[in-house]
């Protein structure tokens, strides 16, 4: 078995609106920093997980992103993976 | 309707079920049985209530973990088999995770926890869920959420607009929602979703009535 480490980048769909990311980038322009255009907070899920291969974690990191990491109907996500 | 039970699903978390069964069984005269999230036997309740709280602390999404549960899982036949299902709030969530509703909930558009009563239109009388009300056409229940905006894209808004599955639309928008959505059935129109509470809407002595019908609608065929 192959242990891998994967990092699922969670992020609200870009027609959807993100209020907790309007927030921050006022108070980002209020700390001072200039230049922001756009901010916007999604999520960062860390898994390790074992298999026999790339392809088959990949299966099920699709699942679990699909049916659990993610809500389709507002969320995009993206996946990187290391195998340790 | 004397053996009739509604089944009032308990989640942890979840913190209005005692306020739906006290309305039901206080306010209604209709019996009330408590349902352990981990029960997947529903063969003794005639209609299910998902309450309003905080499912498993709204971790990753609301509603995302209590979908998982052996409950819910069950609640596909109950559905298909015709009878009804009322999700309110945090059980709103919990239906459009499932995939019982289309569309999901997000946070409001203030970051506000909105707390306060609002004027809804009654938008569709499909499912029977506000059918008393047809000569009045607005009533007032409360709300009590931060993450109530109902999002969905354009498609399906359409389809919701064709099909009259939009129950309920908020007269004055507090959330943000697409289309002042406040509340939505499914086609066949046995399952209704909605962020207002109208089990705090139960008495007069508590500041209304508007939520009885509903409730009591939980027992039609």
């Amino acid at each position: 078995m192959d242990q891998f480490a994967v990092k699922v980048f969670v992020r609200l769909r870009p027609s959807v609106l993100d209020p907790a990311g309007e927030a921050t980038k006022s108070a980002s322009i209020k700390l001072g920093a200039e230049g922001i255009k756009s901010l916007r907070i999604g999520k960062m899920i860390e898994v390790k997980i074992e298999g026999n291969g790339e392809k088959e974690v990949r299966e099920k990191i699709d699942l679990l992103c699909d049916r659990l990491f993610a809500n389709t109907v507002i969320e995009d996500y993206e996946y990187s993976l290391e195998k340790l | 309707m004397d053996n009739f039970t509604v089944g009032v699903v308990v989640f942890p978390g979840s913190n209005c079920d005692r306020d739906v069964s006290w309305a039901l069984e206080g306010c209604l005269d209709i019996r009330t049985k408590y349902l352990w999230h981990e029960s997947s036997d529903l063969s003794d309740v005639d209609a299910i209530v998902l309450p309003g709280g905080f499912s498993y602390g709204d971790y990753l999404r609301c509603g995302a973990i209590a979908r998982f549960s052996p409950l819910i899982n069950a609640l596909d036949e109950f559905v298909k088999s015709g009878k009804r299902v009322l999700g309110i709030c945090n059980g709103f969530q919990i239906l459009t995770e499932s995939g019982f509703l289309p569309g999901a909930l997000v946070a409001n558009k203030n970051l506000n926890f909105i707390c306060d009563d609002v004027e809804l239109d009654i938008v569709s009388s499909k499912g029977g869920w506000f059918n008393n009300v047809d000569e009045k056409q607005t009533i007032k229940l409360p709300i009590a959420h931060g993450e109530g905006r109902y999002h969905c894209d354009s498609d399906t808004l359409k389809k919701l607009v064709d099909n009259e599955l939009i129950a309920l639309r908020y007269k004055n928008n507090p959330n943000g929602s697409s289309f002042d959505i406040a509340g939505i059935t499914n086609e066949k129109g046995n399952v209704l979703g909605l962020m207002p509470h109208p089990e705090r809407a139960c008495d007069e002595i508590i500041g209304g009535t508007d939520g009885l019908f509903t409730l009591k609608s939980l027992i039609l065929k």
